[in-house]
């Protein structure tokens, strides 16, 4: 295969656009995740990352783990585009047979480590950067964490290694699109003030709009002025650039239905789609569909919508 | 058995720049000569098991073989889906190295007695499993670790173990060693396998058996308990009406577990008895002299134990 030379911009909708039709397939989970992180997974693999499609083992290739594994759709969608494998495989996502896991597998070309259970990735990550600087090996490692995945002591666990041993060869992104599994990640854990936290242990922090190309690239390309290593925090918004999947807990796993739902994810990535993109399904577009009056959407379908753990106070008969 | 992992690993690592050694701050005094004589393949990862288990494996995946040290369950349970998921599926060069098996921070309380190890380690697909007995096989399976090609678990007891062997030639990983055979001289006769730091015990009761009940007995150390040696199992059920088998780890899952699956599946009649610790934690506190003889697993119990049986 030949490597493709991609815009970051097409490569992102290509990637909302494959992972739409591959959840649809696959009726997988994590289109939201997916959507919330393809602008960061574009912009890495297109504008930021050294890599040879042709020896995916290059030794001087930089690293990539995407530490928030159920997001794997965006990276085999990205290393398809960029030319790692046939883009017809996309359409074995969770298929029998298939080495597309719902979760990242490094047994698919291009992918340099295996992650679906969080709080792995960033270690990982720190300990390839550790024995790169060691080695004297000059290329970068890069982790994409999510931000529910932050709950995970691992994850400190690694950021207070990474600063011990000043890893500035060490880059880390958190998608940090404020919702995990089952609700807001601020009435669940909160993970507030998440760019102070990561001050605090050491690391040389910038925060962006992580659905903005031009800020991601700048942050990507420029690392801080101590010898740390490097936190990106990528305000993003689940499930970004479909506006009836944007800030809904309901597709953290829902998969997009045959009928209107299909439909109207693709009528509205068409809505956004660049000019120098061809729809690899359906390239004519969809007509908007009529919404059904009883369909779902637009609901709070957070777990603390019905039960809410705030109300519970102890008191002091309880001490 | 500990100061010869170290004393041998020195040795590897002055050899071959590519090893390295991480603590999970636990260490102190022992993992000195290391530090000192090798300061750029060392690393004090701080008290954080599932970090340091991570880093192994990412410095594994760039070409290090990297073995991780830590004591009791520590460096097994507390980052079992790290070993599992980044080190174990990668098939990377990470050798998890606990010191203290067993019984031998008897005194320290449950927390530091590594009693299931064995169980939950050779559960895990592509991890070796290795419990040298005395430290003569500390240090051959340290060599054979670092040259076998993915994860292995390599269970250490602290120091002070009888030594068995003066020096082992043939050392291979999935070989058993005998030790003892006191066959010929008696009509009664039993096989004895054993499994790390319980080697010396074993070997008393051995004698005990001969001397005292006029039991024969081929005995063999196990120090891998995967891959396991099964032919050595096979001709052992062949000779034999009973095969004993004994470890100070739980009886669930462990080296007996693992003879018995072989045992079990040959079609041959030999009964398999394992002596160990009978599925129960441990809330005595005393040193791992004392808790042996309290939960059975001293010589003279051994001995007891095998004699009842063949009586």
């Amino acid at each position: 295969m030949e490597q493709k030379k991609i815009s970051s911009k097409d490569l992102a909708w290509l990637i909302r656009r494959h992972s739409v039709e591959m959840t649809h397939l696959s009726k997988g989970s994590h289109i939201a995740s997916v959507l919330s992180v393809a602008d960061i997974i574009a912009v890495l693999y297109a504008q930021i990352m050294h890599y040879r499609v042709n020896d995916p083992l290059w030794d001087n290739r930089d690293r990539m783990i995407l530490s928030k594994g159920h997001a794997g759709a965006a990276i085999y969608a990205a290393l398809a585009e960029c030319g790692f494998f046939d883009v017809q495989e996309l359409k074995t996502h969770y298929q029998d047979g298939s080495r597309l896991s719902g979760h990242v597998s490094h047994h698919v070309p291009g992918v340099d480590f295996s992650t679906g259970s969080l709080g792995h990735g960033l270690s990982v990550a720190t300990g390839i950067a550790y024995a790169a600087a060691k080695s004297g090996k000059t290329f970068k490692t890069y982790a994409v964490l999510g931000d529910g995945e932050c709950d995970e002591g691992s994850v400190w666990e690694a950021a207070m290694f990474a600063n011990q041993f000043h890893l500035s060869n060490l880059i880390a992104i958190v998608d940090y699109n404020k919702m995990q599994s089952m609700d807001f990640c601020e009435k669940t854990i909160s993970l507030d003030p998440l760019t102070d936290k990561w001050k605090s242990f050491g690391w040389n922090v910038t925060r962006v709009d992580g659905n903005n190309h031009r800020q991601l690239a700048e942050a990507l390309s420029q690392h801080g002025d101590k010898p740390a290593p490097t936190m990106i925090i990528a305000d993003t918004l689940k499930g970004y650039g479909i506006p009836f999947m944007q800030n809904d807990i309901l597709w953290h796993y829902r998969f997009p239905h045959e009928g209107w739902e299909y439909d109207a994810a693709v009528a509205e990535l068409h809505r956004i789609k660049p000019d120098s993109v061809e729809d690899p399904y359906t390239p004519a577009g969809v007509a908007y569909p009529t919404i059904p009056p009883d369909a779902d959407i637009y609901n709070d379908h957070t777990t603390s919508a019905t039960w809410k753990p705030s109300s519970f106070k102890l008191n002091d008969t309880d001490l | 058995m500990r100061d010869s992992f170290v004393k041998t690993l020195i040795d590897i690592a002055k050899q071959n720049p590519n090893v390295e050694l991480l603590t999970g701050d636990l260490g102190f005094g022992v993992l000195k000569p290391f530090y000192e004589q090798c300061p750029n393949q060392f690393t004090n990862v701080g008290i954080a098991e599932q970090n340091m288990a991570g880093i192994a494996a990412g410095m594994a995946s760039l070409g290090k073989t990297v073995f991780v040290y830590s004591i009791a369950n520590f460096p097994t349970l507390r980052c079992l889906e790290q070993i599992r998921n980044d080190c174990a599926y990668h098939r990377l060069n990470v050798k998890i190295v606990s010191v203290g098996g067993g019984f031998t921070y008897g005194a320290l309380g449950m927390t530091h007695q590594a009693t299931e190890d064995i169980a939950v380690m050779r559960a895990l697909p592509d991890v070796a499993v290795l419990c040298p007995g005395d430290l003569v096989e500390a240090a051959a399976a340290t060599r054979a670790a670092t040259a076998w090609p993915g994860t292995v678990y390599l269970r250490l007891g602290r120091g002070g173990e009888m030594r068995v062997h003066h020096v082992i030639d043939d050392f291979k990983i999935g070989k058993a060693i005998k030790i003892a055979d006191t066959t010929d001289l008696h009509d009664k006769k039993t096989a004895i396998l054993s499994t790390g730091a319980i080697l010396g015990e074993v070997c008393e009761a051995t004698t005990i058996l001969s001397s005292k009940f006029g039991i024969g007995t081929e005995q063999f150390s196990f120090p891998t308990v995967k891959p396991i040696d099964k032919e050595c199992i096979l001709k052992c059920c062949q000779k034999y009406d009973w095969v004993f088998t004994v470890e100070e780890h739980n009886v669930v899952g462990g080296f007996g577990s693992a003879v018995a699956e072989v045992t079990s599946e040959s079609g041959l009649p030999t009964r398999l008895i394992r002596i160990g610790i009978n599925d129960q934690y441990c809330h005595i506190v005393g040193s791992q002299k004392y808790l042996r003889n309290q939960f059975g697993l001293s010589a003279k119990s051994i001995s007891q134990r095998i004699a009842d049986t063949l009586m």
